[in-house]
């Protein structure tokens, strides 16, 4: 089974990746929201910095990182001289690469879901009395929730596979960053058959997987809910 | 009392309507495409005019002069769509509540069990929205809207998406809605029996423009108004009460300005006030009073107006005490010398005649 060693690093994994999924969900909503919602001047742009992280090279989101967040980074900087904070080279550094990495994928799925809610209940809402705020909290998020959870797992299993941009700004500490593909790289440096690179490869691939087909049971009761049929 | 006067361009299409309506239920009458829905949406708050004002109880809603736009959500204006729009993950119960919460609305609306009881939903309460058939869907979006207790009522067509059936399932509890409930309410619809079933003052819109307004008898017994009376079924709305029952033949007499009609029996006590609808195509014109004729209504009149036509037909205004509309051959018109100032005979055949609305 499972050594003391290797449950430490599945819990850092998803510990990470929790974190990661519990800051990026309510921003991630409100980015879906206003790509779905509103016009603004530079919205193009808004939408396309937003999903960079899916298309520019890990390593390179990484560096960015450490350079805004690292310790002598313009944000880092003030977060520690201020707060006392750093992301540096610890587990709440490899949240918020996990983080980044993850958060177009929740926004996109969000954001296709409040774009399917029929915007002419939201204005039945608005006539019976409701202001934005309150036919957001209960007509559109309610009828978004399939694509609030899809994008939620989604990020949760992107935020455990991540890679690239932990190593890259947060390197590969042993208790603190080492997440499972951390890990699993680790362990392949070193010569010779190794059976601990198996067991967190098939883990990971079970809590993936776990995690989908919970995301698509609930999502599928959730629209029957809603609409009276499943999808 | 409602003031509305709006302008707004659409690409080539001009809205340039103006209208005033007090208590009671304002018809706004046109076809598709004349711009009612555009007119309520304006008054909703849910498309802004070029310019205009738009006025309900005393407050303005909007007023360009004044820069002033209220938003839908403060306007205390109930609206019913021509689709229902319930919430679908919310209970029956949560969608008539929906709006209660409201404050900008007046206070002393119809409480929760009269709706719905009214509407006949009680049976409806825990289900969602998917498991309702289509007249139940938009009778409960009827009751949702009334129980944000608004200060007008804005209904756009809400039975023009259910078949016949399910439309005559829903007029009984419309009709008694209009008159039970002391909100005034705008109604839109190109269906001239649901006009003359609850409306008392007419708005008659084409291309954009409001055309007429005022009562419903006075407008439906118009010449001039094309929408209204270049329609098949163009016919006259008279109000009168039930002046007796013959229960022998099966008849009731009713009493209205220009005299009496009697018509196939109907429900209803000696005194009941109704509306009767009578179709301008029902009526034909002697000179002289006939005898032997089996028709029972013969009114003396005398013709206002001869409407020009170069069709088969011709409508004739005439006056019995009120203004109603007989539609005869142009040939008739010429033969028999129909014009204006002559003294005549209305023939109007008991069957014809259609009741408009309920006692």
């Amino acid at each position: 089974m499972l050594t003391p060693l290797e449950i430490e690093i599945i819990t850092l994994s998803l510990r990470v990746a929790f974190w990661a999924v519990l800051f990026g969900l309510p921003l991630a909503i409100a980015a879906a929201w206003l790509l779905a919602r509103t016009h603004f001047p530079g919205k193009a742009l808004v939408d396309g910095a937003l999903h960079l992280p899916l298309v520019v090279p890990p390593v390179i989101v990484g560096f960015t990182l450490l350079v805004l967040f690292g310790r002598q980074g313009a944000i880092g900087s003030i977060l520690y001289d201020w707060f006392g904070f750093s992301f540096a080279f610890d587990w709440k550094g490899a949240a918020l690469a996990s983080g980044v990495m993850a958060f177009p994928l929740m926004v996109r799925a969000i954001r296709l879901s409040i774009e399917a809610i029929d915007q002419r209940i939201e204005t039945a809402a608005r006539t019976l009395g409701a202001s934005h705020l309150r036919v957001f909290a209960t007509i559109t998020l309610p009828l978004a929730l399939p694509g609030v959870l899809s994008g939620t797992v989604l990020a949760f299993a992107r935020s455990l596979g991540e890679f690239g941009a932990t190593i890259t700004f947060v390197s590969n500490i042993p208790g603190e960053t080492r997440t499972m593909p951390l890990a699993v790289f680790s362990l392949m440096q070193m010569p010779g058959p190794n059976d601990a690179i198996l067991r967190l490869v098939l883990v990971s691939i079970a809590i993936a997987l776990a995690a989908l087909i919970l995301s698509e049971a609930l999502s599928r009761r959730i629209s029957a809910r809603i609409r009276g049929s499943v999808p | 009392m409602i003031e509305v006067s709006i302008k707004k361009s659409y690409g080539s299409f001009t809205l340039d309507a103006r209208f005033e309506s007090g208590a009671g239920v304002t018809a706004l009458y046109g076809v598709s495409g004349a711009g009612k829905t555009s007119i309520v949406d304006a008054i909703a708050g849910l498309n802004r005019p070029d310019a205009g004002r738009i006025v309900v109880g005393g407050t303005a809603l909007y007023d360009s002069s004044r820069a002033i736009f209220q938003p839908p959500e403060h306007r205390g204006i109930g609206y019913v769509f021509q689709e229902d729009r319930l919430f679908p993950h919310l209970t029956v119960r949560r969608n008539l509540q929906y709006g209660s919460q409201r404050t900008s609305g007046h206070n002393n609306g119809p409480d929760f069990e009269t709706v719905i009881g009214l509407l006949g939903v009680e049976h409806l309460l825990d289900r969602l929205p998917h498991r309702l058939s289509g007249g139940e869907k938009q009778r409960v979006a009827i009751g949702r809207a009334v129980l944000s207790r608004p200060r007008l009522l804005l209904m756009d067509e809400p039975l023009a998406n259910l078949d016949s059936t399910r439309r005559y399932e829903i007029l009984p509890f419309l009709e008694k809605m209009c008159r039970d409930l002391e909100v005034p309410i705008i109604y839109v619809s190109h269906a001239i029996d649901e006009i003359t079933r609850f409306a008392d003052t007419l708005v008659v819109l084409d291309r954009g423009k409001t055309l007429a307004v005022g009562a419903v008898s006075e407008i439906t017994a118009r010449l001039d108004l094309g929408p209204l009376v270049d329609r098949r079924d163009a016919g006259t709305v008279l109000d009168g009460q039930i002046a007796a029952h013959d229960t022998m033949y099966k008849l009731t007499t009713v009493s209205f300005q220009g005299g009496r009609l009697v018509i196939p029996a109907i429900d209803g006590t000696v005194g009941d006030r109704l509306r009767l609808r009578i179709q301008a195509r029902d009526i034909a014109i002697a000179t002289t009073l006939p005898d032997n004729i089996s028709t029972l209504n013969c009114l003396g009149g005398t013709i206002t107006q001869v409407s020009a036509s170069r069709q088969a037909h011709q409508d004739i205004q005439i006056d019995v005490g009120v203004p109603i509309l007989a539609r005869v051959t142009r040939r008739s018109v010429v033969e028999l010398g129909l014009e204006p100032g002559r003294e005549i005979t209305a023939l109007i055949k008991s069957v014809a005649v259609e009741r408009a609305a309920a006692p």
